[in-house]
């Protein structure tokens, strides 16, 4: 395929969907220094977050170092060309929150919803919409599970509410090549030719490039990545790789390579509390079409109560739970346990 | 048969209906007029089949006849948006109002927490706060009556169908009114909410994750035996109510996993988060209707 001169955006997730696998516990001080080297990268867009998004500081998904306004507001005001999101998912966070993140500085708001209840996302994006200037993106989660044509019903009706971006995303890194391309491929043929179409993978069957790639040939024209992967599961897609990959097939990012591989290589690696890698419970998760943060909190139960976390995850997947629900985990960890006795 | 106190019914929707099939079996609450605001809504065909008066003419037609009709309780089952004026027409002329809706205009309301203290306190308006918050506000309670809570959290996860075009538009109010009952009717320090909608087929059954934060070490056996307490209290009017597994205690947190199964009056089974409200607030009507036959309290017109 020819993609030479498509031009592409590529937006880090590090410092948000990266927030999962350290537990929400990046520092300020960690998150500035790693975003300072990616403004000096020429990374157009990174996003800085609750792993849940704005609002998601919580038992159920983990109490983070230190609050969305704090790490926005620090990383905002040192950035030169780098501009700046934060996500949320209503229903965990408010229109509040959203105008906090505002006042911070951030130039972009990503609203997102399971798949299939696009309309919850009403309030947020008519609210973000009308704001001059403000990039609002729509954001359909899990969308492995809906088919081509009503998740494309669901896109228009974020692009209906007010976003300028909608994307598609693989949140349980489940979806192989065709699969993205038939998704996105339908959305851009219908959707506003001005509308900006995004792809999020996740790395769990190993498919976050092919599948990144497969969504730039298809008409995406945004790709949501991480450094050295750090994120949900086994991760987002790496960027660093996703970079070069650009870089010899001709699309245009405006990314520095060589800065982006020591960013991944010098400075998130030696970030990771763990290794993020398709591991066994990784692999259950793309295999099984199970929401990637649900990895450590299936791990942690399977220690707890003596079962085995693959085994809760595909119990996860095979009743089609949705982002968001960690409480399921213990829940059903002690469920198993009990029946085992 | 014993007297019963006579009630209105406005908003002939999904959550009216059931309330009113509710209604009818009370042995103390006798439901009369179903309150619409189209000729053509099925709601107001469904209660007029059912023997109840009906009008589609909103609050004002029934106005007229709420002194000879004995009209003392009226529930509201529409939106937050009509709902100040509905509650000031029908308090006015001396009926205590149920507000099911968002409004929240007046005290908030939880039965097994706080419903006893608005009766005493002769409220003519209540707020039955939000399907998360009943199902969930009892556990919240059950912890913090036992000892100091710093923080309670809620998850409410409801089926994609069971969550009406209302609830969507405004998910905004359901966690902010949520933690803020939370803070006000448990008694905590702080309240976070979190609503999940799944649209799994077969429906999922309402279910509801309670987390609380303890100040001290949390006293085991006292908390155990006061969420048990809790829980029967509840399935006096939900019989569905159910706690799945938990206490589970982890240093200071407190977790209790709850499934809420409705009694598919109207409403079908998995829809607990439709039925607790209406039973909730059936059940707070009837509390005032006791006080009323009791002699307790006379609702007067202001």
């Amino acid at each position: 395929m020819d993609l030479s001169g498509k031009k592409v955006t590529v937006h880090d997730m590090c410092l948000r969907d990266g927030m999962h696998p350290k537990r929400h516990l990046i520092t300020v001080e960690e998150m500035v220094r790693v975003a300072k080297a990616m403004d000096d990268a020429k990374v157009p867009l990174i996003e800085v977050t609750h792993g849940d998004g704005l609002g998601g500081a919580s038992v159920n998904y983990g109490f983070p170092a230190a609050s969305d306004e704090e790490y926005l507001s620090a990383v905002c005001k040192e950035m030169k060309h780098c501009k700046v999101s934060a996500l949320l998912l209503p229903g965990i966070g408010t229109v509040d929150h959203l105008k906090m993140a505002l006042d911070c500085g951030v130039s972009t708001i990503r609203v997102a919803t399971h798949c299939s209840e696009a309309d919850v996302s009403e309030q947020h994006l008519t609210m973000a919409g009308k704001i001059d200037g403000l990039d609002t993106v729509g954001f359909l989660m899990m969308s492995h599970m809906l088919e081509p044509e009503p998740l494309l019903d669901q896109l228009k009706m974020m692009e209906d509410f007010g976003a300028n971006c909608v994307y598609i995303t693989d949140s349980a890194g489940y979806m192989l090549p065709d699969d993205v391309t038939a998704r996105i491929s339908l959305a851009r043929e219908h959707l506003d030719p001005g509308t900006d179409l995004g792809f999020h993978g996740h790395h769990n069957l190993a498919m976050g490039v092919a599948n990144s790639i497969a969504a730039v040939a298809a008409g995406a024209n945004r790709i949501d990545g991480s450094f050295a992967g750090l994120g949900a599961g086994a991760g987002n897609t790496p960027l660093e790789v996703f970079l070069a990959v650009c870089d010899r097939m001709g699309i245009e990012t405006g990314v520095d390579l060589y800065k982006a591989m020591d960013i991944a290589e010098d400075l998130i690696v030696p970030l990771m509390d763990q290794q993020v890698r398709v591991d066994r419970d990784a692999l259950t998760l793309g295999y099984a079409g199970v929401y990637s943060s649900f990895l450590l909190f299936a791990k942690r139960s399977a220690e707890k109560y003596g079962v085995s976390s693959r085994d809760i995850l595909v119990e996860l997947g095979r009743r089609n739970t949705v982002g968001g629900q960690e409480d399921m985990i213990e829940d059903l960890a002690l469920d198993m346990a009990g029946g085992l006795s | 048969m014993s007297k019963k106190i006579k009630a209105a019914i406005i908003g002939p929707g999904n959550i009216g209906t059931d309330l009113l099939m509710k209604a009818m079996r009370s042995d103390v609450v006798e439901p009369v007029w179903m309150i619409g605001v189209d000729s053509e809504s099925p709601g107001l065909a469904r209660a007029r089949d059912m023997g109840i008066k009906t009008t589609s003419d909103g609050v004002d037609g029934m106005l007229e006849y709420m002194a000879e009709d004995e009209i003392q309780l009226c529930f509201d089952a529409t939106s937050a948006y009509v709902h100040e004026e509905n509650s000031r027409k029908v308090t006015r002329r001396g009926a205590i109002m149920i507000d099911l809706t968002p409004a929240a205009i007046g005290p908030f309301c939880v039965p097994p927490v706080n419903l006893a203290e608005a009766v005493d306190a002769k409220v003519m308006n209540v707020n039955m706060v939000t399907c998360g918050g009943q199902a969930t506000i009892p556990m919240v309670a059950a912890v913090s009556r036992v000892q100091p809570v710093s923080y309670g959290e809620i998850i409410a996860t409801v089926s994609s169908r069971s969550a009406g075009p209302g609830t969507r538009k405004n998910i905004d109010e359901f966690t902010r009114t949520t933690a803020r009952a939370i803070r006000e009717v448990a008694k905590v320090d702080d309240g976070k909410a979190i609503i999940i909608i799944n649209p799994a087929e077969p429906p999922l059954i309402m279910r509801d994750t309670v987390h609380c934060l303890t100040v001290d070490e949390p006293n085991q056996d006292a908390i155990e035996a006061s969420v048990r307490a809790t829980v029967e209290e509840v399935q006096q009017y939900v019989p569905g109510y159910k706690l799945k597994n938990g206490p589970v205690f982890d240093g200071k947190r407190v977790s209790m996993y709850m499934e809420v199964e409705g009694l598919g009056d109207f409403l079908p089974k998995y829809a607990g988060n439709l039925d607790i409200m209406t039973a909730a607030g059936l059940r707070a009507a009837e509390m005032y209707a006791r006080e009323i036959l009791s002699g307790n309290f006379t609702p007067v017109a202001a």
